[in-house]
């Protein structure tokens, strides 16, 4: 397919035509590339400076003594409310309320996929329409039901403390938005699922099943194995939006020992009263932001083949 | 719920004609592992959207309060609909919304769409380039808004800058413009999702069949006449997927607006998420704020819902 | 359901018996919202921080910045929903009292009376700090809107002098663009505008005015000649700043005047701070007089505790919390850092700066004279909804959605009407 240019019809034409037509192609790229990089090149520039010359200067241009002040202020200087101690430490509080979260509505994800193409039933499709319907909720107006739901676990967990001496996670923050974070994710992880079990042959299932095989066994032994590009692209997608996630992490998590990354780089960067560091900011900025980069890059091919496996697919 | 509860299962093997209890559990464990899906969304999702439905008609300020007390908020936003000059609150809102919408989403499709197609011609580099478009959707817009902010700036960005290069009669304001400022919104919001639309369309065209292409380029159709009645209308499944993220995220674009421009000029670049949290938690009017809610879901379902519908019937034809 | 159920306990185990960690309650320890997180502010509370522990009671910080406080509403709605109360909050004017007549706040009327707080802050405030003839907040500071700040140098330069009237500032602005500079340092932010616009109400209407339109919003004030004279007002010097004002954040107009590319701000006293920050001198760098007309009257807003309904084994804690916090020396101490003035008429001004002694003292003589009033713009005034709605209507008259004082007026009154 990528060969459309150059073969076929390019045979028609001249060596110059061709070689006109790549430097568009190329030139055209690096424009767009230029212009995406533009917001980090002005992040990373000012990362870079003393505040006078922010202050002073041009934003476009380059630090004229760089420093990495900034950087290692806010790795580990940096106030975020009282406690003085950089952004490194929010990187654990962040990581264990994500990779559960992730990890749980990617396994629910995949099960409602694998039941919504090769189980289906009558109204299947119904309830898949009504559990993509609910990625649209405006999560403004579940804010605050939701804390009440989460506040009457917390009343049990206490009732579970008194009688067991175990609060099974009841009332913990890092819980409660694992938990959030499952249900408001499930619909995404299910469509992505689904897609990409609705070109999968049925065929393959229905063999195992004459063989005997049972449900759980053709969802371990034939569904996953085949997923791997699919799963990548689920938790590419989950783990942006949950790393990312301000609003459900500030009302829910706020608290010092549980504050997931974003509201700390918020407390950071958003200022009420009192002077902004923007080359602190800017640094924290990019910090927070290193394990979605890492994940972007790394997982970054296996992305284009999974979604090329089906899962943009309809 | 009555509709998993029905039971037909299309591959259900047809031999267990004897239906011991282990056989019929096994008939219904695919819905027995369904159902704590279907129900979560049905408490924290409808639930909460009847929930929503209900203060709206009541006098909730800064709290719920459960005394129906009339449809006044949405007799206000029905009146503020109207207010175009000057402008309510909820006038600019919603004009925005369709604004932002429309070129948001056809902005990111044409763009991604043709990044995609320009990628996927044997490009050197394509694993370096594919991150940077990429990469602004990892970025959390707290702080790329900051930079965003000041790039459009006339007088720290983009302008200044070109203006020290002597192009001093380059003219570029529309932060600053109460008319244009929804346009700079766009421009944020377009670098920072047209990546991953980039992404799924060149997944797209990377799946389909090279047979169907190569045959017909031995039909002798030119590259432009490939693209258009071949290969682009094979996307239309790419184009319904893009657009559901897409619809998604424009209506949750709340700190876009925020961290680029503190509001606009006047209130000029809200978008109806603004104006639903401005009301519910700023202003302590949460009958406003959940009547612009529902306002905002029943726009939505009017829209999706007949996608859904036209999609999935055909799906399971 | 028991899946969902086992899906919970999971999570609680994948995350490493943190469920064990958060039970056992610590009596000695208080919970503290607020969204005081940038480095001066951040270093006066710790003051208290550091006055508590002295004590022996902990410090459990729970920091959410963003939007002047809205971020941190936010998340105390949603505590409160949860019916997780911290010990106390950081919180504004009317949200006090909201939460009050929810119920939600603790009394702490015995350590008032025992403190003599009753005596020693002024009435103003206590009308945001007394529930129903409850104590439910300690206030920690005033702020003072109606302050000029100007960049002597500037000032030296187009040899301008203390502006006494409305008028006077207009020639002086204009002195200021005849030498090339930026006349007026706004961020078009419809809270800074409506900020300016508390000023100049009442400079034009004078304080009984103010207190009428913005205080007791009484219509016939809102919809008079006066307030469209104090729209033709905010017209006219709307007119100096420079046209890249909107959306600009307010530390920024300050840096300007604070480098000498402008002359004035108009802006309460947290100004002061990024002044004190950048090493500048009152008198000698740069000058705060009282918005020209407004001498004798104070418009205020302050940062409250609010203190809520905690079981009682945390109560002493609470108390501890509030009576640390009005404490004399934490007054002191705290006020010199973030610009603003005590919330105590009662307490020495020997550590302040000249801004800050003036500030004191007009305070005490606005409050003995019946001259201090709470700013509309800073939610002291009426509701959010009504605050909100005149800060629209400001920005909207600012930036040209709405085109003459006339029309402005009638759009205030029905937003205000609108808002009640």
């Amino acid at each position: 397919m990528s060969a459309i240019v150059s073969s076929g019809t390019a045979a028609r034409r001249s060596n110059g035509a061709r070689m006109f037509n790549r430097v568009v192609i190329y030139g055209l790229l690096a424009f767009f590339a230029i212009v995406y990089l533009m917001p980090l090149f002005v992040m990373l520039v000012t990362s870079f400076k003393t505040m006078d010359e922010i202050q002073n200067g041009n934003m476009l241009s380059l630090p004229s003594a760089p420093t990495f002040e900034p950087w290692v202020k806010a790795w580990g200087e940096t106030c975020v409310g009282l406690t003085c101690a950089g952004i490194k430490g929010y990187f654990w509080n962040s990581l264990k309320m994500v990779i559960p979260a992730v990890l749980i509505s990617t396994i629910l994800g995949a099960l409602n996929g694998y039941v919504l193409t090769k189980w289906r039933f009558r109204g299947h499709t119904l309830v898949f329409g009504m559990m993509l319907f609910a990625c649209f909720i405006p999560f403004q107006s579940v804010l605050l039901p939701m804390a009440t739901i989460l506040g009457s676990l917390g009343r049990f967990g206490i009732t579970l403390q008194n009688a067991t001496g175990f609060r099974f996670g009841f009332g913990n923050p890092t819980v409660n938005l694992v938990l959030v974070h499952v249900i408001y994710g499930l619909g995404f992880t299910t469509l992505f699922f689904r897609n990409f079990y609705e070109a999968f042959p049925t065929e393959l299932v229905k063999a195992a099943q004459v063989d005997g095989a049972g449900f759980f066994q053709i969802f371990r032994r034939i569904m996953l194995p085949n997923s791997l590009p699919i799963i990548v692209v689920t938790v590419i997608y989950q783990f942006t939006n949950i790393w990312n996630d301000f609003l459900f992490a500030s009302a829910y998590a706020g608290t010092g020992e549980s504050m997931p990354m974003t509201v700390a780089l918020n407390n950071v960067v958003n200022t009420s009263t009192g002077v902004v560091e923007y080359n602190v900011n800017m640094a924290a900025a990019m910090i927070a932001a290193m394990p979605t980069l890492l994940v972007y890059v790394l997982a970054g091919r296996y992305f284009v083949r999974g979604l090329m496996a089906g899962a943009v697919k309809g | 719920m009555s509709t998993v509860t029905t039971p037909e299962i299309s591959l259900t093997p047809e031999r267990s004609t004897r239906t011991s209890l282990r056989s019929r559990l096994q008939d219904a464990l695919p819905k027995i592992v369904l159902a704590p899906s279907f129900v979560i969304t049905l408490v924290f999702v409808y639930g909460f959207i009847i929930w929503t439905g209900y203060l709206s008609f009541t006098n909730s300020k800064t709290f719920p309060s459960y005394a129906i007390t009339g449809a006044r908020a949405y007799q206000r936003l029905w009146r503020w609909t109207f207010e175009s000059d000057p402008p309510s609150s909820w006038y600019t809102s919603i004009t925005n919304m369709g604004i932002f919408g429309f070129l948001y989403i056809g902005i990111c499709l044409g763009l991604g769409l043709f990044l995609a197609i320009l990628l996927d011609q044997k490009i050197r580099g394509e694993g370096l380039l594919r991150p940077i478009y990429l990469y602004p959707m990892a970025l959390s817009f707290i702080v790329t808004g900051v930079a965003w902010k000041w790039f459009l700036d006339p007088g720290l960005g983009l302008e200044q800058t070109l203006h020290q290069w002597g192009w001093t009669s380059f003219h570029f304001d529309w932060i600053k413009n109460k008319d244009f400022v929804i346009y700079t919104v766009v421009i944020a919001g377009v670098w920072q999702a047209s990546g991953f639309v980039m992404a799924m369309f060149l997944a797209g065209l990377r799946g389909i069949d090279g047979e169907i292409m190569k045959a017909a380029q031995i039909d002798g159709a030119t590259t432009i006449q490939l693209y258009r009645r071949i290969i682009i209308p094979l996307l239309r499944p790419v184009f319904l997927s893009a657009f559901i993220v897409l619809a998604h995220m424009a209506i949750k674009s709340y700190d876009l607006v925020v961290a680029l421009t503190s509001g606009g000029p006047g209130g000029s670049a809200w978008l109806p998420s603004n104006f639903m949290y401005e009301y519910t938690f700023k202003r302590n009017e949460m009958a406003v704020g959940s009547a612009s809610a529902i306002i905002m879901l029943m726009t939505i379902s009017a829209i999706i819902v007949p996608y859904l519908y036209s999609e999935l019937r055909e799906k399971s034809r | 359901m028991r899946k969902f159920m086992t899906t919970t306990a999971m999570a609680a185990l994948m995350v490493a018996g943190c469920g064990l960690a958060a039970h056992a309650e610590d009596v000695k320890e208080v919970q503290m919202l607020h969204w005081w997180t940038s480095g001066g502010e951040a270093a006066a509370l710790n003051v208290l921080k550091g006055d508590l522990a002295k004590e022996g009671f902990a410090w459990k910080d729970v920091p959410v910045a963003g939007g002047g406080g809205d971020a941190a509403m936010t998340a105390l709605k949603a505590m409160v929903a949860a019916g997780t109360y911290p010990t106390a909050s950081q919180m504004l004017g009317y949200t006090v009292l909201d939460y009050a007549a929810a119920g939600v706040m603790g009394d702490l009327t015995e350590t008032a009376v025992k403190e003599g707080w009753d005596k020693s802050v002024p009435a103003a405030l206590q009308k945001f700090s007394v529930y129903d003839g409850k104590w439910v907040a300690a206030p920690v500071n005033v702020h003072s809107v109606n302050w000029l700040w100007i960049n002597k140098a500037v000032m030296d330069k187009i040899g301008g002098t203390e502006p006494k009237t409305f008028e006077d500032l207009v020639a002086l602005l204009d002195k200021a663009k005849a030498a090339g500079v930026i006349p007026l340092a706004l961020g078009g932010q419809n809270w800074q505008e409506a900020t300016m616009f508390d000023s100049i109400v009442l400079s034009t209407g004078g304080p009984e005015f103010y207190k009428k339109a913005f205080n007791d919003l009484d219509e016939e004030s809102l919809k008079s000649d006066t307030m469209k004279k104090s729209f033709d007002n905010l017209a006219t010097i709307i007119k100096y700043v420079d046209p890249n004002f909107s959306g600009r954040d307010w530390n920024l107009a300050t840096a300007m005047v604070i480098k000498g590319d402008a002359l004035v701000q108009v802006m309460g006293d947290w100004a002061k701070g990024e002044f004190v920050a950048a090493k500048k001198t009152p008198d000698t760098d740069f000058l705060c007089y009282r918005f020209p007309g407004t001498d004798g009257s104070v418009i205020y807003n302050s940062d409250m505790f609010g203190m809520f309904n905690v079981p009682d084994d945390q109560k002493a804690a609470q108390v501890a919390l509030a009576t640390a916090t009005l404490s004399k020396s934490f007054q002191s101490a705290f006020n010199v850092v973030k610009g603003s003035v005590p919330a105590r008429t009662d307490v020495p001004d020997t550590d302040f700066d000249a801004c800050g002694k003036k500030g004191i003292a007009d305070l005490k003589a606005a409050n003995d004279g019946g001259t201090l009033f709470g700013s509309l713009a800073q939610g002291y005034g009426a509701p959010p909804a009504i605050a909100n709605a005149y800060k629209d209507v400001v920005s909207k008259f600012v930036h040209g959605q709405i085109k003459t004082s006339d029309e402005a007026v009638t759009e205030l009154v029905k937003a205000i009407d609108d808002a009640r």
